[in-house]
């Protein structure tokens, strides 16, 4: 029986079928359904943790433990699991111990297109990159295998292309392991200098183990077709450069490419008049391969950014562009915009008709309040910088003496993510700021995963919430504003007051997203009264996709309205008017 | 090269029923012995972004996506998002293309105007089956239908009639539907054939 998967399914059928027990992971696209489909097996415990370090150190500690484990999570995550990672390799494992990055070439959805095949350099850990579904499941048992057998962490990587395709696959019949018996290994995993010194060299010995093992992995294989033209690849580029070089090409293909097998590499090169290294992104293995004297073609025709397609690969290998029949007309872009209904629209509405603030925004659905119409948002770069950045920007106001109004500006997941260690440094090194939580009680831009906010944990059990204002008011903010953003009126005041509040306060501006399915939400509809419409267009600055002027007046869609008045509360000539469902 | 290997993009706005079209397609392609990749880019959670499909069939793929000047066929949801994916077509490619227009933001605020030429444009290069597929779902009693009225024509202008179309959408469409999906598909190949005379 075959089954047609995407890689992230596949993913977990091969954790289940590679008998792991503890998985901990944090949302991010495009690694997200891993977890969301680890449902379907009983027998693993599996959690959303607070941020990607949590869910590495949570997965690390139950392959300590004895069972196998595992972290996953989106590219960025893994800068902030960075350093469980790198010390983890130092100490080695207790079962299989594999994490899981999933890269976002072309950023679909994303902030950078970092390549964490480097990460495997840079720990010094294996690593494994899966080219299709099948393979998701299958090297994902030979990765614990591999963690098992050279007492080490193992990355597995990634890309969009791979954990979003779906092919066929097959299943094989799931391991049913003992767990390891516990005892207490001081010198292994208590990460002390005098240790370290140790597990340094132990660290290079386990290198030279795991490049042996690379030479002879079932997952390196070459393929030898004719003489002329040879091709390494691994990953999502290998499908890619299958299709697009001629049938007598030779492959050398690589599924384990940390450390890389140089004398598999080097025989291959020897046996082709001409070799060609294609990888998505960085020339990750192509200066390693050149700087063991091999030479070959790669990046100099390449290109080192954005995802590979066939058409482009094949152009850079001929030099020529390929036609595409270009219609005699132009797509206006259509930009993600936040849903009719969201609760960050009457923040940022709020905001943005305000005069000298400056909103250090983050990541998640309430980045699209920097988009037009509302554009107020100053900044966004990582998760939980909203409150840091603006903290640094208060400090460097202060030294030219500029008043300004600063609001720090993230939303409850991130908060949870990383937020809290920003709202201390406010606080504790009284920073000018007024930080600021969009609760939307969900964490939406992945796709609404619950989170320590919400009450529900992954596996479905029903959780004590955290409290966000028991976590402000522990830090020593004496005031905190609770606010429903979809009352303007009530979100202007509280802005008020806070800016003028003298005593360390913080905003919670609360109201559930209008797409978790568990709320029975209200709908409503609101209709223009085009009589008394004086399109004034003032409507249209709150951003709904339901509002539009036909025949130069204000008309909403009914299809996509429920309700939330905000349109309405703006209307300065009362042409709006909701109407009860 | 996979020379057999032909690939189809299904293109549309968010929350249209691409993911419906494109799992009644797979499902009759694999049945049908193909090897059977897909891939999908949903944009982000919120409602309205542009999302596109790309199926790709044969005796066996490799890449599941493909760059410009590579499908031989585009089923586009919306207008503008015909036009959107139009480099992605081979020069004899084939366009069915619901004629629909969803308002992008910038249309709806007044900073643009939606053309009304597109599809005149899109036959001058391409061979291009439009109709207003919506408005044909509402006449069969359920305007989310649509989605499978564009597979129905889209199987009649690539001559995929072969293939268990029937049995592909048993077990995609929930029951109580199923009658209502079947008429819709069957509309669609009509209105493909009306096309194409
Ligand atoms: C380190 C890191 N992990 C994960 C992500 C993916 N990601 C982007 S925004 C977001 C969550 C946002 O949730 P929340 O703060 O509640 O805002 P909402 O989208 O609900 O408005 C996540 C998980 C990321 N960008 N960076
Ligand atoms: S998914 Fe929720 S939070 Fe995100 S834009 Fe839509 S309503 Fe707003
Ligand atoms: S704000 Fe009121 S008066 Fe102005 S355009 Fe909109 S509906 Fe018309
Ligand atoms: S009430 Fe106004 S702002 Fe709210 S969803 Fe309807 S049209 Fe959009």
């Amino acid at each position: 029986m075959k089954y047609f998967m995407s890689g992230n399914e596949a993913v977990a059928r091969g954790l289940y079928e590679a008998d792991v027990r503890v998985g901990s992971a944090y949302p991010g696209t495009p690694s997200t359904e891993i977890f969301e489909n680890l449902h379907k097996y009983e027998r693993i415990y599996h959690e959303w943790a607070p941020n990607e370090k949590v869910a590495t150190e949570v997965a690390y500690g139950a392959s300590i433990a004895g069972v196998r484990a595992v972290a996953a999570m989106k590219h960025v995550g893994l800068n902030v699991a960075a350093d469980p990672l790198f010390t983890a390799a130092y100490n080695g494992v207790g079962r299989g111990f594999v994490i899981i990055s999933a890269d976002d070439p072309s950023m679909h959805s994303s902030q950078n297109e970092q390549d964490n095949r480097h990460y495997a350099r840079a720990a010094k850990v294996p690593m494994f990159e899966p080219s299709d579904s099948q393979e998701c499941i299958d090297m994902l048992r030979e990765a614990f295998d591999v963690s098992e057998r050279f007492d080490i962490p193992v990355l597995f990587r990634m890309t969009t292309r791979v954990s979003h395709s779906r092919s066929l696959v097959e299943y094989s019949e799931p391991l049913n392991l003992e767990p390891f018996p516990y005892s207490r290994n001081p010198r292994k995993f208590i990460a002390a200098p005098a240790n370290a010194m140790v597990h340094r060299v132990e660290l290079e010995e386990k290198l030279k183990g795991l490049a042996q093992y690379s030479e002879t992995s079932p997952f390196n294989v070459i393929e030898k077709r004719g003489n002329k033209v040879g091709v390494i690849s691994a990953g999502g580029a290998m499908l890619i450069a299958k299709e697009v070089f001629p049938e007598d090409t030779s492959f050398l293909k690589l599924g384990f490419t940390h450390p890389l097998p140089m004398n598999m590499i080097r025989g291959f090169a020897e046996s082709v008049e001409t070799l060609y290294v294609i990888e998505e992104l960085d020339p990750f293995m192509e200066e390693q391969i050149r700087a063991a004297g091999i030479n070959c073609i790669g990046k100099d025709v390449v290109p080192l950014m954005y995802e590979l397609n066939p058409t482009l690969l094949r152009e850079a290998l001929t030099g020529e562009e390929i036609a595409s029949h270009e219609v005699n007309a132009q797509a206006i872009p259509r930009p993600p915009v936040l849903c009719p209904g969201c609760p960050h629209r009457g923040f940022f509405y709020t905001l943005s008709k305000r005069k000298n603030v400056i909103i250090a925004g983050d990541i998640g659905c309430y980045t699209l309040g920097g988009s037009p119409p509302l554009s107020a948002l100053d900044s966004c770069i990582c998760m939980g910088a909203g409150f840091t950045l603006a903290m640094g920007m208060a400090k460097a106001f202060e030294q030219f003496g500029e008043k300004k109004t600063i609001f720090g500006v993230l939303g409850d997941s991130t908060f949870f993510h990383s937020g809290i260690t920003g709202a201390i440094e406010i606080l504790y090194n009284k920073g000018n700021v007024i930080p600021v939580v969009l609760d939307n009680t969900i964490t939406s831009m992945t796709g609404q995963q619950d989170n320590p906010g919400t009450g529900y944990t992954l596996m479905g059990e029903i959780a004590d919430i955290v409290s966000m204002e028991a976590i402000f008011r522990a830090v020593g903010y004496k005031k905190i504003f609770n606010v429903d953003p979809q009352d303007l009126d009530a979100m202007n005041r509280t802005i008020d007051e806070a800016i003028v509040c003298k005593e360390p306060c913080a905003i919670i501006v609360r109201r559930p997203c209008v797409l978790i399915k568990r709320i029975k939400h209200e709908r409503a509809l609101c209709v223009v009264d085009r009589d008394k419409c004086k399109s004034c267009r003032r409507c249209l600055a709150v951003g709904c996709p339901a509002v539009f002027f036909k025949d130069g007046k204000a008309t909403i869609d009914p299809n996509l309205c429920v309700g939330c008045t905000v349109c309405m509360q703006v209307c300065p000539f009362d042409a709006i008017s909701k109407e009860e469902a | 090269m996979n020379n057999d290997v032909r690939t189809i993009v299904l293109a549309g706005v968010g929350g249209q029923g691409t993911i419906l079209v494109s799992r009644v397609l797979t499902t009759a392609l694999i049945d049908a012995g193909y090897d059977v990749k897909m891939s999908e880019i949903h944009g982000m959670a919120q409602r309205g972004g542009s999302v596109s499909t790309t199926v790709r069939y044969g005796k066996k793929v490799e890449s599941p996506l493909v760059g410009k000047g590579a499908a031989d066929i585009l089923v586009a949801f919306e207008q503008m998002e015909a036009v959107r994916s139009t480099p992605v077509l081979k020069k004899d490619g084939i366009i069915i293309v619901n004629d629909y227009k969803i308002m992008p933001l910038p249309v709806a605020s007044g900073k643009a105007e939606y053309p009304d030429n597109y599809i005149e444009e899109l036959s001058k290069v391409f061979r291009v089956i439009a109709f207003n597929a919506g408005q044909a779902a509402i006449e069969l009693g359920n305007a989310r239908v649509m989605n499978i009225i564009l597979l129905g024509a889209m199987v009649e202008a690539f001559e995929m009639g072969r293939l268990d179309w029937d049995s592909a959408l048993e077990k995609q469409v929930p029951p109580r539907y199923l009658d209502i999906n079947r008429k819709a598909f069957e509309l669609g190949r009509s209105m493909a054939r009306a096309d194409n005379k």
